[in-house]
């Protein structure tokens, strides 16, 4: 058995009595440390599945375990929001001050933290989004990245075991979406910290551990991104659509190429294209430039 | 006649004050009747500024702008027919509606037009088929809808103003792969069969390297390029100098490049380079 | 337009004023609008407006300042001078139809203009020295006695800081909403004044739906990190009484000795 740190069973949840289910029987378990990323179109119920891993909505039936507790138990409650944080879509709806670093104390603030080390834990979460210069800063005035990497350290300063984001890039532009995937990544980067990140942005899954597509409350598709964005037909089927990079193996192989489809980075594409080429003209080519 | 004209646009915020900041900086630019202009740029590059000067929302510092070869500011009176003209399509419109009905909600402009009720009625009919919306859902809460439905409702909301050119910040920001292309596809319906022009603010390379007929590049106020997809694509640095991205056709074709690959500069779509690598595969092309 | 506001607002800085306490700054509010309604001649009157000139020096406020806040409050100043003219009991020095001044009126209506002038003018330094989250808090420390008494002082408190975050939002908000309605052709600027409040409506309500909709989600976000009404929670920036607290409070209650000496002049 594997260690996971959210483990969900049986999982299904509706709005209210009549209405369908939003869940339809998710069995899911994330492993401590991985980096899993969950795509599915509007309405596919991804968005309701994140709510469910910190106890924001409770299971309509089955049960969501973080750490073996359940999140249904009041008892647990702050342990399992402490142990799971969560990063919403819209920055400005989920910063609560006028300061920057006020803001980053909320939580540990919430949680009784003495001054001294709320401080630290504030200092700390700033560097490690690259926030700390703005931490005197009006929060209504910075950029979007700026804005959610703000809410991704006053997450951090609650020193949860795992971030949740849901679709936190879709309301900022390249050079923000940018910041935050930089953000997210150097929070992996030595702690480990276990990420679920739910988006549309297929290009944003390329460097996940993990690959869950949802469609219709259900889980449609699991594994690593070499596994799952190969399957085009599959992920159009759903209203999604492969990375441009396996789009254009995909339709090379339609006119008679044989390229393999889990080239999913730009040099990897390069990579097979060049060598299908290379040989066909069996002239040598400067293959392989990985970065 | 272009149908419509930005001279030497240029608009200071808080001018004389110390938070004097220019925005727009001398922009010049034509749109003709029936062409889809991309305009790209990263946020604060002034592209939001410089299109809310098009339907006169904003009154430029220095610099004049022509619809259909007249001054927007020269008369008062004008400036409102001129919003009819001019639709604009803001980020987000869906947070925007506010009628009881979706019907009323469409009906908005056409009314404030001053048209007749039957006239209104057939705008709103006609604005809703452009988008998709079923004239079944005339009668409901327009905030009782997803949210994709309701940008489309928006969307029809300027649509039914007839504008002969139609201008839309960010109208896929927040949807879906298959919502994207769907917005899209109701766009260039619009401008087909009107024979509107279109101006298309995006953060999507793909997109307007796939749509637009012509594309500007705004940076720090100033036009830092302009041409066709191919011409503005061939700066990939300069580019990423700006912040912005290229289409991933550009960069898988660049990657292809240094691999040997003998490819023209200019290539943008998906679709395009298939085309030429199944060329070099046959052996047609040089390689 | 809405940017324009500055009715209330905060002038960062770093005068004595600035870097007191804002409880100390609260306390002293409190005292010198009792000192005001506690003056009754002209020798305490002369001391408070000297006490406010000494404040604004020590804030470095200039008076030009404090007195353009004054502006929009200009017609209840005025009226209230007018009314109190005509208010007066004795020999009547000036006939006018039906009215009558008396040099008791002319007393009355000066003291009262004096009245709101220094009121609305002692209440402008605190908030222009003290920023909002700073009084919020400092409020919330002076009130906490009443937390015995089942008073939710605390929750007060964090709904007026988070209000006071959402201004600025709430503010470019509205400005967006109107960008777009006038872009379908509503009209704000013109036109009678009840077409004026119809094209009120379309604003309105989007902006509601929004603010229900912020509200909403800024609520399931506080929960995501652990908020919990009425909580044992800390804080990070702790407040402490200073030497210059002690000595400003000392000057407070010298103020208001003085003045109710000066009653019995």
């Amino acid at each position: 058995m594997t260690d996971a740190i959210i483990k969900t069973e049986n999982l299904r949840f509706a709005y209210d009595a009549e209405s369908r289910n939003v869940l339809d029987g998710i069995d899911l378990e994330i492993a401590r440390g991985s980096f899993v990323a969950i795509l599915g179109h509007n309405g596919s119920g991804k968005s309701t599945l994140a709510k469910t891993f910190n106890g924001i909505l409770l299971p309509t039936e089955g049960r969501v375990l973080v750490n073996g507790s359940d999140t249904a138990d009041p008892e647990k409650l702050i342990d399992v929001r402490r142990t799971v944080g969560m990063v919403f879509q819209n920055p400005d709806n989920q910063i609560v001050a006028s300061v920057v670093e006020d803001d980053v104390a909320f939580a540990p603030e919430n949680l009784g933290v003495a001054p001294a080390e709320i401080r630290a834990r504030v200092d700390n979460a700033l560097r490690r989004v690259g926030m700390y210069d703005f931490r005197l800063h009006a929060p209504h005035l910075l950029s979007g990245g700026q804005k959610q990497r703000v809410a991704i350290a006053g997450v951090l300063a609650m020193e949860p075991e795992c971030i949740v984001m849901d679709e936190p890039t879709a309301m900022l532009d390249p050079i923000g979406r940018r910041e935050v995937l930089e953000a997210v990544r150097s929070l992996r980067r030595g702690r480990g910290m276990t990420v679920v990140l739910i988006t549309h942005h297929m290009e944003e899954c390329v460097y996940a551990d993990r690959l869950i597509v949802m469609s219709e409350g259900k889980i449609a598709m699991d594994g690593t991104p070499k596994e799952v964005f190969p399957r085009v037909e599959e992920l159009l089927s759903l209203g999604l659509a492969a990375p441009e990079t396996v789009a254009l193996l995909h339709s090379l192989n339609a006119r008679g190429f044989a390229l393999p489809l889990d080239a999913l980075s730009v040099n990897e594409c390069a990579d097979v294209i060049a060598k299908a080429l290379g040989r066909r003209e069996g002239s040598s080519l400067p293959g392989g430039k990985i970065q | 006649m272009p149908i419509l004209r930005a001279e030497h646009l240029t608009y200071i915020y808080s001018q004389g004050t110390p938070f004097q900041k220019t925005a727009v900086n001398d922009i010049s630019l034509e749109i003709e009747a029936g062409e889809l202009l991309g305009v790209i740029g990263h946020t604060g590059s002034g592209k939001s500024t410089f299109i809310q000067h098009l339907n006169g929302l904003l009154k430029p510092s220095a610099g004049t702008v022509y619809f259909e070869g007249r001054d927007i500011h020269a008369d008062k009176a004008l400036l409102r027919q001129l919003r009819f003209q001019v639709g604009l399509v803001f980020q987000y419109p869906e947070y925007q509606l506010f009628e009881e009905t979706v019907f009323a909600d469409i009906a908005f402009g056409p009314r404030n037009m001053g048209l007749d009720e039957a006239e209104v009625r057939e705008r709103v009919s006609e604005a809703a088929a452009f988008v998709g919306l079923d004239g079944k859902i005339f009668d409901t809460s327009p905030l009782e809808h997803s949210g994709g439905q309701k940008r489309r409702i928006a969307l029809a909301g300027v649509i039914a103003m007839r504008p002969r050119l139609l201008i839309l910040d960010e109208p896929t920001a927040g949807l879906d792969p298959a919502g994207r292309e769907s917005i899209l596809g109701n766009i260039l319906d619009y401008r087909d069969r009107s024979g509107a022009a279109v101006l298309l603010v995006s953060h999507s390379m793909d997109d307007v390297a796939r749509l637009a007929d012509r594309l500007v590049v705004l940076n720090r106020g100033r036009l830092a390029l302009s041409g066709t997809p191919a011409e503005v694509f061939d700066h990939a640095a300069e580019l990423r100098e700006m912040g912005l991205t290229v289409p991933a056709a550009t960069e898988i074709a660049l990657a292809l490049k240094e691999r040997g690959v003998a490819l023209p500069e200019s290539v943008y779509t998906t679709k395009y380079l298939a085309k030429l690598l199944c060329a070099l595969r046959e052996g047609e092309g040089p390689c | 337009m809405l940017k324009n506001i500055t009715l209330g607002q905060y002038f960062p800085g770093d005068s004595v004023v600035h870097r007191l306490d804002p409880r100390t700054k609260l306390l002293w509010l409190a005292g010198y609008i009792t000192a005001l309604f506690l003056a009754n001649n002209a020798w305490a009157y002369a001391l408070m407006l000297a006490v406010l000139i000494g404040e604004s020096a020590a804030a470095s406020i200039r008076p030009k300042t404090l007195l353009s806040g004054m502006k929009p409050l200009m017609f209840i100043v005025v009226f209230t001078a007018v009314v109190n003219l005509f208010y007066g009991t004795g020999e009547p020095l000036l006939k006018i139809w039906v009215f009558t001044v008396t040099a008791d009126g002319i007393r009355r209506s000066v003291f009262m203009v004096l009245r709101i002038l220094l009121l609305v003018c002692g209440a402008f330094l605190l908030t222009y020295t003290t920023s909002p989250l700073a009084l919020t808090d400092g409020l919330e420390r002076l009130l906490g006695p009443l937390k015995k008494l089942r008073v939710p002082v605390s929750e007060l408190a964090m709904m007026m800081s988070i209000a006071l975050r959402f201004i600025p939002t709430l503010i470019e908000e509205t400005d967006k909403i109107m960008n777009a309605q006038r872009s379908r052709g509503a009209n704000f600027d013109t036109g009678k004044l009840t077409e004026r409040a119809k094209a009120l409506v379309p604003l309105l309500v989007p902006l509601f739906v929004g603010s229900f909709r912020r509200a909403d989600e800024l609520a399931t976000a506080m929960e995501c990190r652990c908020y919990v009404p009425g909580g044992n929670r800390t804080r990070m920036k702790v407040l402490k009484f200073a030497r210059r607290d002690v000595l400003a409070l000392a000057l407070c209650a010298a103020m208001l000795a003085a003045v109710v000496l000066l009653r019995r002049v």
